[in-house]
């Protein structure tokens, strides 16, 4: 039978909703307003997990975002299930499933527990030291930690939740409404600024509002309840949003923040259906105001990480806001004044106390009288040695500490208990401002970071800047937001604010111990179970940047980033090193600062939404008619069309046979269209293109090469004169946004005093390509007032005409080495032509082919494809088309260059044909081509770019490029593969027809 | 992320730009007449400073204008935006 540990009722919890959930497959039953945590709390369960390492059980350490121990899978084995969730911030709900994470076969049971034995042989640095070597063992290692370690299951399915982003733009965005946030955003909004309040949590007021404690007021009044009057009325204002459950992940430039909304995490499941679950709001904001907060430390002792081990502040937390106690017989061990406000807390709610062990030799006389009117012992100059207690903590043993507290004194002291709560003083959280490229400087007095230079327009108030103590908050505050938001008055200016503890703090990094320091398990970062000994030894080793402590130890790289433990490491750094605080620096907090689901990152860019894809106009004809598409940039190309069960061979064979044998008919809509129109188009062209264009006849078509600046082949094709001032340049599909953009750039920053309009047409347009010996007989009955006779329409011109009404294109181009003619229609009666085509083409057993096909025809041919061909490496001249490069040109994009030492090499790789001396053979593109196989290393020479079978030559046919391959014509070379190699030829890259017969037949 | 004054459309989000690195670069005028060296300085050679930047963007996605901005490369600060053929400011 579990224990009910709720106490007097908390108006934060709803008593009268109960909600059942399970927790590692056992019932319990907690209120609304529980998180897991105060539920399992108040169900008498601190043992939730095991730590990373040396499986040690561990227990509920915190109450917020900040919890290294408390982490849990949900919903196990089901699409919902989701690994690192922290149990702190976690709201119950009705169906709720979670279980422990970090041990197998159970919590209460740990395999994996026997690390903690032979933990001396589990040093930093243990896993680089064992695991690296050999490498090739690593896969086995890895599957070996990860089943033990339990680092948590991601889905095998798709996740059913929908997700968004939302972008906002605000005058002011306030991080965090505890009281310094609710009071800036009430101050910004109220003075016109459009505000935006968000905080991680469920409720408004951070740790004032549960605050239940006469030592606070404000105004005479309760602080609390000061507070709540002034959040009632902030959600009146018009002019502020506000966003709880809403967490800040990242904090960029220029006033960008990444935040997560959870919307639907704390409902019952069967109330999220078609809700979008989280959303990942874009905040770019004028002004920003952290009021993050601060996170209690720990304290850094042996076995400091018993489950029913808490800060201290969580302690308080869980009676004041959840109404649960954390134990029965609670001591309390702290440095500074926040541990005595717990107590108080506790007290006055009924929960036993034994003792506080306070570090400090000096306490406020005012504290120790309230304590011993609770009967509660004060052991001054005390610290906590070690504890006791498997699953659970059951004694302390506690010592007085030296005059310079670097050793214990005098004799041991125990104490039972059944709850330690620790503070070790407090940390502004100022991750986010770090991330921001803000600068920390550190305060010497109580050995806190705290902001210093500001990055862009913000400013950090309350803890999180450092100002712990609510009088020294309200009374800085005003000015503060009146020099900020630059306005003359707040509505807090002379507050009366009385608060009754103070900073005063007796800090010691490492607490000792009468045991030798090898002997100790002081953990630092519990989550990946770094301890302080780990710390030394890393600087024994030789490691000084903090930086590279933290890699080699692992402190601070778990999912909490070691929010707790950060600070610690660093004094111990400086301790152990001997340098000063300030100088060490701190590692760098990265975003995000509690982890995103995958769903909130990408949103609603799922599945078909991933990217957008570009259809033809003919698109739907293709689909009819059962084509296999290939993904060629953002569009959709028809790759192949297979009949009667054909595979991708066989369809290519028939395609490229039938285009050759009688007719072929191909969607060429993709490739880019770029319509040219001024004055000076033509010497433009003459200045982009390597040959000559002036002397263009109009109608006519050339085809063109275009280079990069340093002489490398960038884009080829084919541009056609329309009217004495007027172009339209095709280019490749893939290239034609960056050849534009390439275009852009020349016109506007080398040469703007160049007449010349760009525009890109690509989809205006549907290019319907038709091919083939019998190609004219289509295309003549198709287009019949045309005269399509060699002299009137020759290969390389252009014309207009209409096919009824439709006005189209004709240019008389190819591709393949087939005569062939591309009509070019307005994009819309794309599809009608088409179908007009096939209709016609029916009695010559006209052929569609997709892709593969075309770019077998072309290899065929010896034309090369951009990109497939060639890489950035390839010039005019490697690819043996000295034949384009105008000599007489005194300039041209790329010219200056194909002329550097470097590019006029000899033994440049250059692009050659290639054949196999079996005709069967074909070679696999990307395959290394070598001379001698007995020479090592062997001397690679290239490699395949383009391979067939031709159907039409009857043989295997390939392109390649090889290291001085233009004067090795005949040349034997040969092809490693796995299991054979395969003899080849040097050869004229032109297998079919060279003289350009077909063109006119 | 940061925010780009276009000198065309005024405050937009970086990711409507595309950075063309340094600025003030000109195309020789007679690339012929150059050694090899003096080819490749214009060619390869670019200064990228930890610092003050002059720097060429384009607002890709919106006017597609070409311009100048002086950006502090070690914390993206944007000192000043001029359009192409302007003098880059003094100080
Ligand atoms: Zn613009």
């Amino acid at each position: 039978m579990t224990k009910n540990l709720r106490v007097k009722t908390s108006k934060f919890i709803d008593e009268t909703y109960k909600i059942s959930f399970k927790f590692n497959g056992t019932t319990y039953y907690g209120y609304k307003g529980d998180t897991l945590a105060s539920a399992l709390l108040a169900n008498d369960i601190h043992l939730v997990g095991r730590s990373f390492k040396y499986h040690r059980p561990r227990g509920i350490m915190t109450a917020g975002s900040e919890e290294p121990n408390a982490i849990v899978q949900l919903h196990s084995n089901s699409a919902r299930t989701e690994p690192n969730v922290r149990a702190t911030e976690l709201e119950i709900y009705e169906g709720l499933e979670a279980s422990s994470q970090n041990c197998w076969p159970s919590v209460n049971f740990d395999i994996g527990g026997i690390n903690n034995f032979l933990s001396p042989l589990l040093p930093a640095g243990f896993y680089y030291k064992t695991f690296m070597w050999p490498a090739s063992f690593w896969e086995k290692y890895e599957y070996f930690i990860r089943k033990s370690a339990g680092l948590g299951k991601s889905p095998t399915k798709p996740d059913p939740d929908i997700y968004e982003h939302k972008y906002i733009h605000c005058d002011v965005l306030v991080v965090g409404a505890g009281i310094s946030g609710i009071l800036a955003a009430k101050t910004a909004a109220k003075n016109g600024f459009k505000t935006l309040l968000v905080d991680e949590k469920s409720y408004l007021g951070g740790s004032t509002i549960y605050q239940n404690s006469e030592k606070y007021r404000i105004n005479n009044q309760n602080s609390s309840s000061w507070l709540e009057k002034e959040i009632n009325e902030i959600k009146k204002l018009k002019n502020l949003e506000i966003k709880t459950r809403t967490s800040v992940a990242a904090f960029h430039g220029y006033n960008f923040l990444l935040a997560r909304e959870s919307l639907t995490d704390h409902i019952p499941l069967n109330q999220r259906k078609n809700k979008t679950r989280q959303r990942l709001l874009k905040i770019r904001a004028k002004k920003v105001l952290m009021a993050t907060g601060s996170l209690e430390r720990p304290l850094i002792f042996d076995n400091n990480d018993r489950p029913g081990i808490l800060l201290s502040s969580a302690i308080e937390k869980y009676a004041n806001l959840f109404g649960v106690a954390c134990g029965e017989k609670n001591v309390i061990f702290t440095n500074n004044d926040s541990g005595y406000e717990t107590a108080s807390s506790l007290f006055q709610k009924g929960i036993d106390v034994q003792a506080i062990i306070d570090n400090r030799e000096n306490i406020d006389s005012k504290l120790i009288k309230e304590a011993e009117k609770n009967n509660i012992k004060i052991y001054k100059g005390y610290t906590v040695v070690n504890t006791f207690g498997y699953k659970r903590i059951n004694k302390i043993s506690v010592m007085q500490l030296s005059k310079d507290g670097q050793k214990v004194v005098g004799s041991k002291i125990s104490i039972a208990c059944d709850c330690l709560g620790i503070s070790g003083g407090w940390t502004p959280a100022v991750h986010l401002f770090t991330q921001s490229g803000g600068k920390l400087k550190f305060r010497d007095e109580d050995q806190v970071f705290i902001p210093d230079k500001y990055p862009s327009d913000q400013i950090s108030i309350g803890s999180c800047n450092g100002e712990f103590t609510l009088d020294e908050i309200l009374s800085s505050l005003p000015n503060k937001l009146k020099e900020f938001l630059n306005i003359t008055k707040t509505d807090y200016e002379n507050l009366e604010v009385q608060s009754s503890y103070n900073k005063s703090k007796r800090n010691i990094w490492l607490l000792p111990s009468d045991k030798i320091f090898g002997k100790t398990k002081s953990f630092i970062d519990y989550q990946n179970d770094a301890t302080a000994r780990d710390i030394k030894l890393a600087l024994r080793e030789g490691f000084r940047s903090i930086e590279h402590v933290k890699r080699y130890t692992t402190t601070g790289m778990g999912t909490d980033q070691g929010k707790l433990g950060n600070m610690h490491a660093l004094g111990i750094i400086s301790e152990t090193a001997n340098t000063k605080m300030g100088e060490i620096g701190t590692t760098t907090f990265r975003p995000p600062y509690t982890p995103l689901t995958f769903g909130t990152i990408v949103g609603r860019n799922v599945g078909e939404y991933f990217d957008i894809f570009r259809k033809t106009p003919i698109h739907e004809w293709h689909v009819k008619n059962k084509a296999e598409f290939e993904n060629v940039g953002q569009w959709k190309r028809a790759w192949f069309y297979p009949k009667d069960g054909e595979k991708m061979h066989d369809a290519v064979q028939r395609e490229s046979k039938a285009a050759r044998d009688s007719a072929g008919i191909l969607d060429a809509s993709t490739l880019g269209k770029i319509d040219i129109q001024g004055t000076d188009a033509s010497e433009f062209l003459n200045r982009v293109y390597t040959n000559a264009w002036s002397k263009l006849a109009i109608g006519k078509c050339r085809y063109g090469l275009m280079l990069n600046e340093d002489g490398m082949v960038y884009d080829d094709g084919v541009t056609t004169r329309l009217d004495e001032n007027h172009y339209i340049m095709t280019t490749t599909t893939g290239g034609a946004a960056t050849v534009l953009g390439k275009l852009e750039d020349y016109l506007q920053t080398e040469w703007p005093e160049l007449d010349v309009y760009l525009t890109s047409v690509t989809d205006h347009y549907a290019t319907v390509s038709v091919c083939g010996p019998n190609s004219k007989k289509i295309v003549s009955q198709v287009i019949p007032d045309l005269d399509f006779s060699d002299d009137n329409f020759p290969h390389m011109s252009f014309k207009n005409a209409k096919i009824g009404k439709i006005k189209c294109r004709i240019m008389r181009i190819s591709f393949t080495g087939e005569q062939s003619y591309e009509i070019n229609v307005q994009a819309n009666y794309g599809k009608s032509v088409w179908e007009k085509c096939m209709e016609i083409g029916k009695e010559f057993n006209i052929t569609p082919y997709g892709t593969e096909t075309m770019h077998l025809l072309r290899a065929e041919k010896g034309f090369i494809i951009v990109g497939q061909d060639t890489d950035a490496t390839m010039t005019p001249i490697d690819l043996q088309m000295d034949w384009i490069v105008s000599k007489k040109k005194y300039d041209f994009i790329g010219k200056r260059s194909l002329y550097r030492s470097d590019t006029i090499k000899e033994d440049r790789k250059q692009l050659v044909g290639l054949l196999t001396e079996n005709p069967d053979e074909v070679l696999e593109e990307g395959a290394q081509i070598v001379a001698d196989i007995r020479k090592s290393p062997i001397e690679m020479l290239g490699h395949v770019t383009s391979s067939y079978y031709s159907p039409n030559l009857k043989k295997s046919i390939a392109l390649g490029v090889v290291r001085g391959g233009k004067n090795m014509m005949g040349q034997k070379l040969i092809i490693p593969m796995e299991n054979k190699q395969i003899n080849v030829t040097v050869a004229d890259p032109v297998f079919l027809d060279k003289e350009n017969k077909r063109l006119n037949a | 992320m940061f925010v780009i004054d276009c000198p065309y459309c005024g405050e937009r989000e970086q990711s409507e730009f595309k950075a063309g690195g340094e600025a003030h670069i000109v195309r020789p005028k007679q690339p012929t007449e150059l050694s090899d060296d003096q080819w490749a300085e214009y060619l390869f050679m670019r200064k990228n400073i930890k610092g003050i930047q002059f720097e060429r963007w384009v607002h890709i996605h919106g006017c597609r204008k070409w311009f100048n901005v002086v950006r502090d490369t070690s914390n993206d600060v944007i000192k000043a935006v001029y359009k192409m053929g302007e003098k880059p400011p003094t100080n």
